[in-house]
């Protein structure tokens, strides 16, 4: 600690240099927050216990469809209080760049099962009713302008009629909002009738998605998931039981293993990080040949030379980092409002962990060789300017 | 001074030094015999390239000998090795040189607080010894300002401040008025004088000056590597 302030004072010798190096540190460390959160997010462990609303899906694939016959059969599964069923329809709204969610339901269960999805009893009636209807969420009702009464035609990606058209109209009937300020993401979806999609669609009649079981005790809800796969255990149409958020990082895993995507990118963010803060640090000590002269002429040793130039360099790493890791701590509220709460990840103690371990590694990697030089330092050249 | 059968301070006893650039070997000090007693005020002289610094850095522990013996103090300094010879230099030597080597970014302060740092001094103490030592040389109204808000010789009196803070059993000045201007230079002179006489404090001083070798008790003069002259 007594050297403190000799390493706050090396590092500041330079303020112009070190606050542009502290700025890449700290923005290479706000990159690596956000998407160590996102892996960490995608990476967690399966768990359904203490969940009371579980997906049952195909084993193979989620894009793999299960036989409608299978609803009875769940739904009969002691510890299952009720089951629906949905299907991913993919449509797109005028331009591929308005992308949201847009799902086929049996309107009466689905509803029934989603509670958070309040909206005025008329409109719910409206649903149940109408063969074309259509909900959708607040959010995704103020970004597009609709309103109750609009017809809102989709493009199919998946599904074409049978006549080979891909357009389909859906008549807006009801509009939902989350019931909770956390499940904002619900309200940037579009919901609309399970009948009028399977009687409308090419291939795939009698199948669905995935199904949602609601379970009676939340603490009993591993065994009802081993259940229901048990019960399609060696059949065609294998199940896989899981949470909601299992399911839906399930989904978004389609686009790419996420863990690798996220380690090449930091990847090479942090391969860019160790040249250029290697490149400050080993022109901060060649500048400082001569001070480091004097410490040793006073008496400062070859490792306590060593160990002050190694700490510098960790010291730079850290105060950058940390600055990267709080900014995005504070980013994730800001980025969770803006995506309507569809990206609701939380900053984990690993993700600390491991960013407070690649600030000493790096601090270290970049540190040592211009630490090796300075301690290797013969104080009569150095001193002579040679 | 100490009298005739006590030991020198320093001892150097048929010193040589040899520095072998690629093929080429090149002997700067040529069995270089020299005692040194306590509270000596020493000026090397000569020629540039006669080897006096070269003496001086063996001295005060910071190269060794091709071969001879250098003792300081009781102790073959000769015989350290590099960790053993920092130890030595952060006990026993307070260093002046002549471009003042004040780190830039510590205060005066902090500079002359840099070889208590190697002790076990609790903060406070550093400080008022740090202060002291300012205070000594004059600068005691100067504590917080940097090296680069201070005048060459100011900066030279915070240099000595801080070789004196530790209180060493030797003082050793490489052209400590080398860069100064000449009542600068005659003030950092009357100085060290002043630690020589009032504190007891035994010198070495190399430099090219010979009103600035008047300062000192002695003066010995170096030429090509061997002593030629001692005026005393």
């Amino acid at each position: 600690m007594k050297y403190l302030h000799l390493l706050f004072a090396a590092l500041f010798r330079k303020k112009t240099r070190t606050v542009l190096t502290l700025l890449s540190v700290t923005a290479a460390f706000a990159l690596f927050g956000l998407l160590d959160t996102v892996r960490v997010a995608f990476s967690a462990p399966e768990t359904v216990s203490g969940i009371d609303r579980l997906i049952v899906a195909s084993r193979f694939s989620i894009i793999q469809p299960l036989p409608y016959a299978q609803l009875a059969r769940i739904g009969s599964v002691p510890g299952v209080k009720g089951v629906t069923y949905a299907n991913w329809f993919g449509g797109i709204y005028q331009d591929p760049k308005n992308f949201f969610a847009n799902i086929a339901v049996e309107p009466r269960s689905y509803l029934e099962l989603y509670p958070e999805l309040v909206m005025p009893a008329g409109e719910r009636e409206a649903f149940l009713k109408t063969r074309t209807g259509a909900i959708v969420g607040a959010s995704l009702a103020e970004r597009f302008g609709w309103k109750v009464g609009d017809k809102i035609p989709l493009k199919a990606t998946i599904f074409p009629h049978p006549d080979g058209s891909n357009l389909w109209t859906f008549d807006l009937v009801g509009i939902y909002r989350a019931g909770e300020e956390a499940l904002r993401g619900i309200e940037q979806q579009l919901l609309f009738r399970y009948d009028y999609f399977d009687e409308g669609r090419l291939f795939g009649q009698g199948t669905v998605g995935w199904y949602i079981v609601k379970v009676s005790d939340p603490d009993r809800a591993e065994q009802v998931a081993q259940a229901i796969d048990r019960l399609f255990a060696n059949s065609a149409d294998e199940t896989k039981t899981q949470g909601e958020r299992d399911f839906q990082r399930s989904f978004a895993k389609q686009i790419g293993d996420i863990g690798l995507i996220v380690t090449a990118i930091m990847g090479a963010v942090f391969f860019t990080l160790l040249l250029l803060t290697g490149n400050t640090m080993a022109q901060s000590i060649r500048e400082r040949i001569p001070e480091l002269a004097v410490l040793k002429t006073i008496g400062f040793s070859n490792p306590t030379v060593l160990a002050l130039v190694l700490s510098e360099s960790v010291l730079l790493l850290t105060l950058g980092g940390l600055c990267g890791l709080v900014l995005a701590r504070l980013s994730l509220p800001v980025i969770r409002t803006a995506s309507g709460g569809q990206l609701d990840v939380a900053m984990r103690p690993e993700t600390w962990l491991l960013g407070l371990g690649l600030m000493s590694l790096i601090g270290v990697a970049v540190g040592l060789p211009p630490a090796w030089r300075a301690m290797r330092l013969r104080i009569v050249d150095a001193l002579a300017g040679r | 001074m100490e009298t005739a059968t006590t030991p020198p301070l320093v001892a150097v006893q048929g010193v040589s030094k040899v520095y072998v650039r690629g093929t080429q070997r090149l002997e700067v000090l040529h069995h270089v015999d020299l005692d040194i007693p306590r509270g000596d005020f020493l000026a090397l002289m000569g020629p540039s390239g006669s080897g006096k610094t070269t003496l001086l850095n063996m001295i005060a522990g910071l190269d060794v000998p091709t071969e001879g013996s250098i003792t300081v103090a009781g102790t073959r300094i000769d015989r350290l090795s590099s960790g053993e010879l920092a130890r030595w230099r952060a006990a026993h030597v307070g260093f002046v040189f002549q471009f003042y080597n004040l780190l830039p970014a510590l205060s005066a302060l902090k500079n002359v607080e840099l070889p208590l740092l190697l002790t076990r001094l609790s903060a406070a103490r550093r400080r008022r010894s740090a202060s002291a030592a300012l205070e000594l040389v004059g600068l005691k109204d100067r504590t917080a300002h940097k090296p680069g808000e201070l005048s060459g010789g100011q900066q030279q009196r915070v240099a000595i401040a801080r070789a004196i803070v530790s209180d060493p059993t030797l003082l050793v000045c490489d052209e400590p008025t080398g860069d100064l201007d000449r009542q600068s230079a005659e003030d950092v002179l009357t100085l060290l004088q002043r630690l020589n006489r009032e504190y007891g404090k035994t010198m070495i001083m190399v430099t090219h000056d010979p009103k600035a070798a008047e300062f000192a008790q002695r003066t010995l003069h170096l030429d090509k590597g061997t002593l030629v002259e001692q005026t005393a």
